[in-house]
């Protein structure tokens, strides 16, 4: 059903987990429609210095949230806005078409996690 | 090379040995069509014979009641239409419940289509179709109620010969039951269960052939075809019949009746320790279905936090074969309806794992399934948003 690289990264998902010292954290999905992910970042300078996340779905929806999360590692803020579903199912080489709206997930936590930080930034200053 | 055990024998079974080697004939020398008045064909005739009066013989009907078909969706959808169709003079009022299995389910959409009227019967949290709801639901415009004896999600067995009585003494209907899980499993004797006009049945299930089963239609009881055709089945159901398939359906009937007392004791020792095992040693897990009313082979666990197909997967990796009610892939991204009908709420309908035992299942099979799914079930949830570990519910 899934190819291997999408395999890999389900049963060995990279940046898994809490990140202690988030200051910034999206949650979208909800448990009606089976898919919630959360994400932590770690920004600094505008820079993603780190990322992590959790995951309640399906095979899809952990490989792409894990891969999503390696590809925003290091990026500026606005680079890791660009970040599409598309992006994410093509550096994992294909997901099966059922589960391309599984993909979205990752794209959409790291925007409002992003978002939410950008809006802490705002009140900061 | 780690284990690799099967544990979703509701699915589909393996072929028994004794079954292919019953079968074999039918392909290389005994290959003529029944229909054929020739010896070739004779012969294959007179195996057909047999084979329905074996079947008949193990369900306690007569050989002339049970017609073979290509499995247990069509059983369904035959009964579903052809009973419809024979009574709509009389109305056009259907009756089922809402945890059938889509071979019924779908029918019934079908017919809906076409200007008949449908109830869904709710069940209880355990899965047990609501009684007072069907007697209150049947009208004399109520020409086909169908129950299924037994769940293939959650394995809860119907009150059939209840439903039945009821049925007939509130009703004209016609009574049909997709028995698809329950045959073979569990003794069903169609001669005391005499509200019962029609009945579905499929090999696969007891260790037959694919695309082979049939559909019990007691005598009296009108059906219209949904083949047409030549006037196989007496002329019921067209086209050359699956000789091959129906001589190892028979076959393997025989032997599980032969067998189910001891076998069915042997299953119910292992899923009774499963279960055991799993609401001992773990938190947030309920069982699915009947505490008691359920079949033999079957235990079905709803785990928290967690979604069924990457349980499923991950339990797959450690060589463990089983099946889930998640369905995320499915178009409609809804999980099984069944789940959703007993009440669960929708995430803890993600996380449902269905373990259906068969012959080749051991103790030990059983022990280092529960042990994976220790693994598997505490990564899962460490990876989940919904996962507390200082909360427990
Ligand atoms: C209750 C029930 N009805 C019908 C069917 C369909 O049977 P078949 O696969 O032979 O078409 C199944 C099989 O999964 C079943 O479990
Ligand atoms: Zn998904």
């Amino acid at each position: 059903m899934y190819n291997e690289k999408v395999m890999d990264y389900f049963y060995n998902p990279r940046n898994a987990g809490e990140l202690e010292d988030a200051n910034a954290v999206g949650e979208v999905g909800n448990a009606q429609c089976g898919d919630i992910m959360q994400v932590f970042l770690k920004i600094e300078d505008d820079i993603i210095e780190d990322v992590s996340f959790r995951t309640f779905g399906c095979g899809a929806a952990i490989a792409t949230s894990s891969i999503a999360t390696e590809m925003i590692k290091g990026k500026t803020v606005d680079e890791a806005l660009e970040l599409s579903n598309k992006d994410v199912i093509e550096e994992l080489g294909g997901l099966p078409p059922a589960k391309i709206h599984c993909s979205v997930l990752a794209e959409e936590a790291i925007k409002a996690a992003i978002e939410n930080y950008k809006e802490d930034e705002g009140k900061a200053h | 090379m780690h284990k690799q055990i099967y544990l979703d024998y509701a699915a589909t079974t393996y072929v028994r040995e004794e079954v292919i080697d019953a079968m074999v004939p039918y392909m290389k020398e005994i290959y003529g069509n029944p229909s054929s008045i020739h010896s070739f064909g004779q012969k294959a005739k007179q195996a057909m014979a047999d084979a329905r009066e074996q079947i008949a013989d193990v369900l306690r009907a007569k050989p002339k009641e049970i017609y073979f078909t290509s499995g247990g969706t069509e059983s369904d959808n035959w009964a579903i239409r052809g009973l419809a169709s024979a009574n709509a003079k009389k109305g056009k009022h259907i009756i089922t419940s809402s945890i059938e299995h889509p071979a019924i389910m779908n029918a019934c959409k079908q017919l809906a289509k076409q200007g008949y009227s449908v109830t869904y019967l709710d069940v209880d949290e355990f899965g047990t179709v609501d009684l007072k709801q069907l007697e209150g639901a049947l009208t004399d415009e109520t020409i086909l109620v169908s129950i299924m004896y037994a769940n293939n999600e959650i394995g809860t067995i119907e009150p059939i010969k209840e439903i039945g009585r009821i049925v007939k003494e509130n009703s004209p209907a016609v009574f049909h039951v997709d028995a698809v899980q329950a045959v073979a499993a569990v003794n069903i004797d169609l001669s005391e269960l005499s509200d019962v006009d029609a009945m579905s049945f499929s090999a696969h299930k007891f260790y037959g052939p694919k695309g082979v089963g049939g559909l019990f239609v007691r005598m009296g009881t009108r059906i219209d075809p949904l083949l047409f055709g030549g006037s196989q089945e007496r002329k019921k159901r067209a086209t050359t019949e699956n000789v091959t398939g129906i001589v190892g359906a028979a076959k393997a009937l025989t032997l599980a009746a032969a067998e189910r007392e001891q076998e069915q004791k042997r299953v119910i020792e292992l899923r009774d320790h499963l279960i055991k095992r799993v609401l001992g040693e773990f938190d947030n897990v309920r069982l699915n279905g009947h505490p008691t009313q359920r079949l033999p082979n079957n235990a079905n666990f709803s785990f928290d936090f967690i979604e069924g197909e990457g349980l499923l997967l991950r339990m797959d990796q450690k060589g463990v074969a089983a099946s889930t009610g998640s369905a995320c892939s499915t178009a409609s991204l809804e999980p099984s309806h069944v789940l959703l009908a007993i009440g669960l709420p929708h995430e803890t309908a993600h996380g449902s794992y269905r373990i259906t035992i068969g012959a080749d299942t051991t103790k030990e099979d059983i022990d280092y399934t529960v042990d994976s799914l220790q693994a598997v079930v505490t990564t899962l949830r460490n990876l989940s948003p919904l996962y507390n570990p200082n909360k427990k519910g």
